[in-house]
């Protein structure tokens, strides 16, 4: 009773280093310019379908949609135990909301015809939680929300222990459907035999660059021909991954990037901290007396 | 979407669970009542359920004009697919400009889905709304009076004003204690219109098999002090300077996103944007750095006294006193002059 999952993943900028390079002046994200990380709860997603997997058998893909850069994280996943990965990638899929971005993700989807498909509950640059939502009605699924706990997965069933914010349920869902998955499991880490192999994974992107870097003085048509042989070689090997652009989902350009989009953004604006009253007290016996005291003259205490 | 509608009116979606309204729509409706005085236009409850119809008499008193009371026992239990339907077909009708929704985890479940159904704009997490005017660039088009919805993002480092012109309805979800809980007026009444439920026997895909709900085991937006700890605190055994604290000045205790993080203390005291927002008398922050999504929940405090031995922590640029110093060492001294100090009546325990 094999299960296929379908793991949506973002990479993201640590959004705890950055820099002022992060914005551009139309106030949508500079992601060439930050280092990026595998978003964290889309690592418990992937953790999720790993469980399936070993319960019901299947096949785990991992998806995304991003700048070729984002193929990174692929590999990340492929080290981690996906079977396969695929990069959705395309110039005119960007400035996308979170609505463009689930209807280009469900055009991708909807070509790996997944018993389940995970996502992590929120991406940290964002973090809105609105894609894996929207992807579900999208793909006309039902919708599982804030999963904490797999506790069982059957033919055509799930179920789940879920986080209802003042306290949890243990729901049943039929299947297909779409989960969205917290963080609390515990991601394994990936086998080092698996990191091995699968740290050579590229995609045609990666490769078409290395070729063109090892054989500048060679034709076009020489360069094609070595990229194809070595694309079908990774191929062979599982260590291909995909790369489909916005014709190869099926999208929609109207649906798709700044037009898709219609939540746009008005103003960005640094943040300003506000001064105003300020008084500093020594960390001494007499220096926390008077703060006191202060404070039982003004009413706060007392 | 719906076409853009100047007459349209502001909603509120009512959440509710088992006959009991949710704090956070009837802050938004605080809200929904100026933004639909700036836009001159009425604003709306939106109620579903299955035996509830006596809870539109709070949404009255808290600011609706109206309630869409939508009643079946298919919707006795939130489930998006239901909601969703029935909310996307009061939209298709009624033709609102705005939809509101708190960012509840139900909100968060909900919102999106209409959104996606609709076909429309939706921002989560809103820390203000505002009505103005937009210009396109390149266009230069103008569009007048739409919704600014404002909400940090990237981490913090920015704070990003949105706005949806063309896929209407506008709609955004707001966290609870953000906007101000209006003062209800129980005196006011309004328009109650009841709708079918048009489910066409809708099967629900999800069965709840087990539910448990466990009240939170502090009150932080009733609290008049807070004594917050942050990762600046070390460890969950040492938060105990942040109980003792609190325990002196009888007040309630919070933490901040980094210490539940990091196990120091529970979920339900975090403050913060992804937390509760506060507006206490008195916050004491310990061991608080002061990320933007912390001050957010906690900003509008009336004093800010900061404990921190980093002098270049953004908390005190928001603070009214601080302390730079040890956490160690200030807090112990803190407790030791109130125990020992005259006027602090009752609160030592």
């Amino acid at each position: 009773m094999a299960i296929n999952c379908v793991v949506c993943v973002k990479q993201v900028p640590d959004t705890k280093r950055i820099t002022g390079e992060a914005m551009k002046e139309d106030g949508t994200v500079n992601r060439g310019a930050l280092p990026a990380v595998f978003n964290p709860e889309d690592l418990n997603a992937l953790e999720a379908a790993l469980e399936i997997r070993d319960r019901c058998g299947g096949a785990v893909s991992v998806v995304t949609m991003g700048p070729p850069a984002a193929c990174e994280v692929l590999r990340e996943a492929l080290c981690r135990g996906a079977d396969r990965a695929v990069l959705v990638t395309d110039r005119r899929a960007a400035a996308s909301d979170t609505l463009a971005t689930s209807y280009i993700l469900a055009c991708a989807v909807r070509k790996l015809s997944p018993d389940v498909v995970l996502c992590g509950r929120q991406a940290i640059d964002g973090d809105t939680a609105q894609v894996g939502p929207q992807l579900a009605e999208k793909l006309s699924m039902p919708l599982v929300t804030y999963v904490e706990e797999l506790l069982d997965v059957r033919e055509g069933l799930v179920l789940v222990k879920r986080n209802v914010g003042n306290g949890w349920e243990v729901a049943e869902c039929t299947l297909p459907a779409l989960l969205t998955v917290m963080d609390a499991n515990m991601p394994r880490p990936p086998a080092a035999r698996r990191i091995m192999k699968h740290k050579k994974a590229r995609s045609p992107a990666e490769v078409a660059k290395a070729v063109s870097d090892a054989m500048a003085d060679a034709s076009r048509d020489e360069q094609a021909a070595e990229a194809q042989d070595r694309l079908a070689a990774l191929a062979e090997r599982g260590l291909l991954i995909e790369q489909w652009d916005l014709d190869d989902v099926e999208a929609d350009l109207g649906w798709c990037g700044r037009d898709g989009s219609p939540t746009k953004v008005h103003r960005i604006q640094s943040v300003v901290l506000a001064g105003g009253e300020y008084r500093e007290f020594p960390p001494t016996d007499t220096g926390i007396a008077e703060l006191i005291g202060e404070l039982i003259e003004d009413h706060t205490i007392g | 979407m719906i076409e853009v509608n100047r007459q349209g009116e502001v909603w509120v979606f009512a959440e509710q669970e088992d006959g009991k309204l949710s704090d956070v729509p009837l802050e938004l409706l605080g809200k929904a009542r100026e933004l639909a005085g700036k836009l001159s236009v009425g604003v709306a409850g939106v109620l579903l359920g299955d035996g509830v119809a006596a809870l539109a008499a709070e949404l009255f008193a808290h600011g609706a004009d109206k309630v869409y009371l939508v009643q079946d026992p298919v919707l006795a239990h939130y489930q998006a697919a239901g909601y969703s339907r029935v909310i996307c077909g009061l939209i298709e009708q009624h033709k609102p400009q705005i939809c509101l929704y708190g960012a509840t985890p139900l909100g968060r479940d909900l919102a999106p889905t209409v959104a996606s159904k609709m076909r429309c704009g939706l921002t989560a997490d809103c820390t203000d709304l505002q009505i103005g005017d937009h210009k396109t660039p390149g266009t230069g088009e103008v569009h007048e009076k739409l919704m600014f919805q404002i909400r940090p993002a990237f981490g913090g480092n920015i704070i990003a004003t949105i706005v949806n012109y063309d896929r209407w309805p506008q709609m955004a979800t707001v966290r609870e204690g953000v906007m101000p809980m209006p003062q209800p007026d129980r005196s006011r009444r309004g328009d109650l219109v009841e709708c079918p439920a048009e489910l066409d026997g809708l099967t629900l895909p999800l069965k709840i098999i087990e539910a448990h709900r466990r009240p939170k085991a502090v009150n932080l937006k009733a609290a008049r002090i807070i004594v917050a700890g942050g990762a600046g605190v070390g460890s969950r055994e040492n938060f105990r300077l942040v109980w003792d604290l609190a325990n002196c000045l009888g007040a309630a205790v919070g933490g901040s996103r980094a210490a539940v993080d990091l196990g120091y203390v529970d979920h339900d005291h975090q403050v913060g944007q992804t937390g509760t927002t506060v507006r206490p008398a008195l916050y004491v922050a310990c061991g608080i750095s002061g990320a933007v999504q912390h001050r957010a929940g906690m900003q509008e405090s009336a004093k800010i006294l900061a404990i921190n031995s980093d002098p270049d922590a953004p908390i005190f640029s928001i603070a009214h006193y601080g302390v730079i110093g040890d956490l160690n060492d200030v807090i112990p001294r803190l407790i030791k002059t109130l125990r020992r100090g005259a006027g602090v009546a009752g609160a030592a325990s």
